[in-house]
Formats: structure tokens, C-alpha cells, sequence
């Protein structure tokens, strides 16, 4: 789609906007742009006259939450719409799925997350037990908030039942508690509930229910005692027995360490890039991998991002900045870049 | 004053629910040495014929006394306690005190509102340093744990939105499930522990009609075998009926001591909430009105104050 001139676009539909200037405020980040421009992309993705990808990225991938919420509300005021269904509409693919979860608030992306995947054909739980194990109880606890008012029903009973057999069992069990979350941890439970775990997990008959009892209930601190009395008495780490049941190892994982699982899903999903050297838009592995991509990064921008960033640089030797521009391409590409480069954002 | 109206009065101050303080002033207070060796000798059941030759206090008798005097100061420290915490408290006691007391477990999950379950754990986290959840994981052993972890962990939608497609799928799936096993199972049955512990209330309740409809007999009513579910299903779908047998049990005379407790906990935690509709259904179902029942059965302050609770205007 040709670029059309920030003057023209002014003068023939007669806007002349300071509200919009005003209202975005300050900008930040390494690059400079004109206050037009700004404009220029609100505009041209209204008129329909073909969207600016660039100027869009430029804009919504260096700013801060609420400096998106404030162009979310502008947007809303002059143009009568949500910049959420602009978006939804003008663009497609990842870049379309990364966009619109990036102009959403941090709970609502995670409710959408958890709302569209659920319904899909092959549903990935372990997307799911991420969620529920990542976040502190209160985090989850906000996103089950944002889930009961965007969709008018409880995640709970949405995971219970578009779930089934073993991994409803597990998915509710993680979903629904609200852990203790402080520092109080009983030695005498942890060295007990390593046994249990180790017998359930070891033992012939498969049944778990000790263990997600375990891991659904306990707070994360009490559990990172028991995986260390595990490791010290049986010297194997607990995941190394779960060999089938991906969803409790995924949970385990985010318990233990989240920063290590975030970085860890980017080297498996990035190798893929590069060997494949695949376009844009191509085969569904790769887009499964962009959305992981995708989903990880608007999930912890302005959070963990720059914990994960020196996570990942120390295990791989090599930078996700780097990684990522010779693993993506496009404007999909100048996106995430954008937003792995605004971790200075104020807040 | 004539002594068998004395004797009675005195029997009755030291019955039921609470003390009547004003009339063991006013009697036991006035009486010297003489009257009051009539009055040991005399009220069945409270002194025993000693063999050295005097009457002692019953001891059971002592102790239960000593839990009258109680009620009242249980009740005003029950009601000046901030909602969470007392809902966090009750819960710990019932987990302490093991199954004869899990009624009251299934009683808070269910009849509080999803924020106020939600601020009882917050305050179990104060309080104990867990989450209900894993205390009631790691305490409660029989068939019925997974039905009470549900139903603690529930963060239920509150809005009026219902599905009706989901309600009619799922009276069918509980029309089946109740049809088939042995009636024991049925509180571990996932279905049913599903349906119970996510779904909304109005949900519930809506589906609670349509069973009705569709098997021409109550929910509950199918549920005979399994006390847990079957009290469960009160609490969420006709809590005022549930509340109105609880205190109507509790408030016979000669319960025993864990039941009469129920008096205090259900009017202390209904008032503000709904007293007023459970007022009306144990006026329908009994007969007389829950007032009535307290003034027979309850003493002194203990009673004022309950009488009190019950009577306020919103």
C-alpha cells in the first residue's frame, strides 16, 4: 500500500488535532520521530487509505502501558472507535495477534490468551498451566477478574469444562487456588511431600492425585523447599520423572524458576527459525513458534523482559535482540524488536 | 416466694441457650445457706449425692455451664470480628475439630458471596501462614477432599448472565451421573464436583429448577445417600431453608453442645446478609416465627442480644 503524506492526510480531512498531541505525551525510546507521524498513522488507518506498518510499530511499540491506554482513550474520543478492532481489522497474521495483544491492558491479554485457547481445534495446555504457575496469586487473581468481566463467566468454569479427563484434573486443580504467597515454609511438610511425590511419581499405578493435591495447593515458596529436598534426597530433579505429563512439568518449571522458562521456550522456538529459514507467514510449526514469541514478550514487557533478556543472553552467548532479528522478518519483526528495545520505558 | 416456681425458674435460668443471669441474681443471690442446700438437693441432674455426705457439682455439668456462660462473650467476639477473619477462624476450627464439623466448611464455601470466600483466604493467609486450600487439601481425607478443595478454591462469576444451553446439557449429565453409580461415589464424581464448584449461582439455581423439571423430583432429594453434596446443594441453591433447619436443630433445648453453636455462628454471619428472608422461610416451614423460637430457648443476654441481631432494620 503506497504511503500517503502526513500534509495530505491533514489537509483533506480538515483535522487539525491537538487533543490527539497533547494526550500522548512524552515519548521515549531511542528513536525520534515528528509529532505528524503520530498522527499520520491514527489518521491513514481510519481513512482506510492503507496502514503505515512502520509508523504504527514506531508508535505503539515504544510506549508504555499507559501511554497506550491514554491513545487507546484518544483514539476512542476522536475516531468513535476501538483501537483494538482497528487493529484486528487492518492487519493479519502474527503481527495482527501481536499488535492487538499488545494494546491491551496486561490481564486482559492473558484472559484472551486463556479465552482463545481453549477454543482452539488442538488447544496447547501447557500454555494454560504457564499462566496459572507463572504469576503470583495476586496476578492471577486479577486475571481471573479481567476473564469474569470480559466473557461474563469464570476462567474456571471455562477451563472445567472445554477441558477433559486427566488434563481438566490438572488444569483446574493449578487454575483455581489462591496460594499463600509469603516466605512461611514447614522443613518436616517439604521432606514429607518430596517422598510422596517421589513414590507417586515413580510408582507403577500412575495415579497423581498426591501430586497435584501437591502442586496445586502449596505455596510457591513451601514447593521450592520440597523440590530442593527432592533433588538432595534423590538426587534427580522431579521433572526428570515426568516424563509423559508435560502440563505438571510445565507447571513445575514455572514454579521453580519463571525467569529460566521463559527464556528456555525462546532458544527451542528460535533454533527452529534459523535453520528453516523461513518466510513470513509460512507453516504452522513456525507460526506456533512467532505466537510463543509473541506471547512471551507482551506477557512480561515491563515486568521480567530484562531479566529474560540476561537469562537468555548468559544460556545462549548470544542476545534476543540478535536472535530475533535473524530469526523474524518484516514488520512482525520491527515490532518485537521494538518492544524487546523499550525495556527502558518510564513507567 | 413459693420453691417449686423457684426451682423452676432456677432449672430454666441454667438451660438452653445462655444464662439468665438476672434471675440467678435475684434467687440464687437471695437465698441463704438453707434454700440453697434445698436447691442442690433438689435440681435434678446438677449434684450428685456425695458418699462423705454432701451434695457435689456434676462435673460434665460445671463444664457444660461454663459454655452457657461463654455463648454470650462468643457471640459479641464473633460479631465485632471482621467478616474474613471470622469466616478464616470458623474454617480452621472445622478443619481442627475433623468430619463432625465439615458442614461448616461446605456452609461458608458456598453461602458467601465469591469476594467475601475470596477475603476469607486472603485472612487464612494472615492468620496461619497457608491457604485454606492446601489445609484443607492436606486435613480433610475421605471421598469428600476434592468436593471441598472445589468448592473452597471457587471464584465464581457473580453477574446474571446464564447459558442456557450449558443448564440444559448439564441437568441431563446430572440426570445420568445420579442415575448410575452407587450412591456413595457420587460426591467424588467429576461431573458433578465440576458443575458444583465453577458454575455461577444463578446458574445453579436455574438448573436446580430444570432437574426438577425433567426428573420430576429435587436435586437434593436424589442426593439422599450423600450427606456432603446434599448439603452442599442447599447452601447454594436454597440457602435460606438450609439455614432455617441448621438453627432450628440447634436451638432444641437439648442439643448437644457442638450443635448449639450453630446458633450463634448462623446469626452472627446472616445478619446484614439475609436474617430477614431466613425469618420468613422458618416462619413457613415451622410455624412459628424464629423470634418465638429464640424467647423459649434462649437466656439472658445471650438471648437480648441475639433477639437484637435478628430484629435489625437493614
Amino acid at each position: 500500500m503506497p504511503l500517503i503524506s502526513s500534509r495530505m492526510t491533514l489537509t483533506s480531512l480538515g483535522i487539525v488535532d491537538n487533543l490527539v498531541i497533547v494526550e500522548l505525551g512524552p515519548k521515549v525510546g531511542f528513536h525520534e520521530r515528528g509529532k505528524e507521524e503520530e498522527l499520520r498513522a491514527g489518521i491513514v488507518i481510519v481513512a482506510g487509505w492503507g496502514t503505515d506498518e512502520k509508523a504504527v510499530i514506531s508508535i505503539l511499540g515504544y510506549r508504555n502501558l499507559s501511554q497506550r491506554r491514554l491513545i487507546r482513550e484518544a483514539y476512542r474520543e476522536i475516531y468513535r472507535e476501538d483501537l483494538f478492532s482497528e487493529l484486528q481489522s487492518e492487519f493479519s497474521g502474527h503481527l495482527e495477534k501481536a499488535l492487538t495483544h499488545w494494546i491491551l491492558d496486561p490481564v486482559d491479554h492473558v484472559a484472551l490468551l486463556v479465552h482463545s485457547e481453549l477454543r482452539k481445534l488442538n488447544p496447547n495446555h501447557g500454555v494454560i498451566a504457564e499462566i496459572a504457575c507463572i504469576r503470583s496469586p495476586e496476578d492471577l487473581l486479577a486475571v481471573k477478574r479481567a476473564y469474569r468481566s470480559r466473557y461474563r463467566r469464570s476462567m474456571e468454569e471455562d477451563v472445567a469444562s472445554l477441558t477433559s479427563g486427566n488434563a481438566r484434573k490438572i488444569l483446574v486443580a493449578l487454575a483455581s487456588p489462591f496460594r499463600y504467597d509469603g516466605d512461611e515454609i514447614s522443613e518436616q511438610t517439604a521432606v514429607w511431600e518430596a517422598s510422596i511425590l517421589h513414590e507417586e511419581i515413580h510408582g507403577i499405578d500412575r495415579n497423581l492425585e498426591e501430586t497435584v493435591r501437591i502442586l496445586s495447593t502449596r505455596s510457591k515458596a513451601q514447593l521450592n523447599a520440597t523440590f530442593n529436598h527432592y533433588r538432595d534426597i534423590y538426587n534427580t530433579s522431579i521433572t526428570k520423572g515426568l516424563k509423559g505429563d508435560s502440563i505438571l512439568k510445565t507447571a513445575i518449571r514455572c514454579i521453580k524458576d519463571p525467569m529460566k522458562y521463559q527464556a528456555k521456550a525462546r532458544v527451542i522456538m528460535i533454533d527452529v527459525f534459523i535453520h528453516l529459514q523461513v518466510l513470513r507467514r509460512a507453516i504452522t510449526n513456525v507460526g506456533t513458534d512467532q505466537e510463543v514469541l509473541s506471547r512471551v514478550v507482551i506477557s512480561s514487557a515491563e515486568k521480567d523482559l530484562k531479566h529474560i533478556k540476561e537469562a537468555f543472553l548468559e544460556r545462549n552467548n548470544v542476545s534476543l535482540e540478535e536472535a530475533v532479528a535473524g530469526g523474524t522478518s518484516g514488520d512482525y519483526r520491527d515490532f518485537i524488536l521494538a518492544l524487546l528495545g523499550s525495556d527502558d520505558l518510564l513507567l | 416466694m413459693a420453691q417449686p416456681d423457684e426451682l423452676e425458674a432456677l432449672t430454666k435460668a441454667f438451660s438452653g441457650h445462655g444464662i439468665d443471669e438476672k434471675s440467678l441474681i435475684t434467687i440464687l443471690g437471695n437465698s441463704h445457706a438453707e434454700k440453697r442446700r434445698t436447691f442442690r438437693k433438689s435440681i435434678p441432674h446438677f449434684f450428685k449425692e456425695d458418699e462423705r455426705l454432701f451434695e457435689r457439682w456434676d462435673d460434665q455439668k460445671v463444664k457444660l455451664l461454663k459454655h452457657e456462660f461463654m455463648r454470650f462473650k462468643n457471640a459479641i467476639v464473633l460479631w465485632a470480628m471482621h467478616p474474613w477473619e471470622r469466616d478464616a477462624r470458623l474454617i480452621k476450627e472445622a478443619l481442627t475439630k475433623g468430619s463432625s464439623s465439615y458442614n461448616v466448611i461446605i456452609e461458608v464455601a458456598c453461602t458467601r458471596s465469591s469476594e467475601e470466600l475470596l477475603g476469607a483466604r486472603r485472612a487464612y493467609h494472615s492468620l496461619f501462614d497457608h491457604s485454606i486450600e492446601e489445609d484443607v487439601a492436606s486435613h480433610v481425607s475421605g471421598p469428600e477432599r476434592k468436593l471441598f478443595v472445589a468448592l473452597m478454591s471457587a471464584y465464581r462469576y457473580e453477574g446474571p448472565k446464564i447459558m442456557e444451553e450449558s443448564v440444559k446439557a448439564e441437568a441431563k449429565t446430572l440426570s445420568a451421573a445420579l442415575k448410575n453409580t452407587d450412591k456413595r461415589k457420587h460426591v467424588e464424581d467429576e461431573e458433578i464436583i465440576r458443575i458444583l464448584s465453577t458454575r455461577s449461582k444463578p446458574h445453579l439455581r436455574e438448573l436446580y429448577k430444570l432437574y426438577k423439571e425433567i426428573n420430576d423430583r429435587n436435586f437434593d432429594e436424589d442426593l439422599q445417600v450423600g450427606l456432603r453434596l446434599m448439603q452442599t446443594v442447599h447452601c447454594l441453591c436454597t440457602p435460606e431453608r438450609y439455614f432455617s433447619q441448621v438453627l432450628d436443630t440447634a436451638l432444641k433445648i437439648d442439643a448437644p453442645k457442638s450443635t448449639k453453636k450453630a446458633v450463634t455462628r448462623v446469626i452472627v454471619t446472616r445478619t446484614d446478609v439475609d436474617i430477614k428472608e431466613i425469618k420468613e422461610e422458618y416462619s413457613r416451614i415451622y410455624g412459628v416465627s424464629l423470634t418465638e423460637r429464640i424467647e423459649q430457648s434462649a437466656n439472658g443476654n445471650y438471648k437480648d442480644f441475639l433477639l437484637t441481631l435478628v430484629s435489625k432494620e437493614a
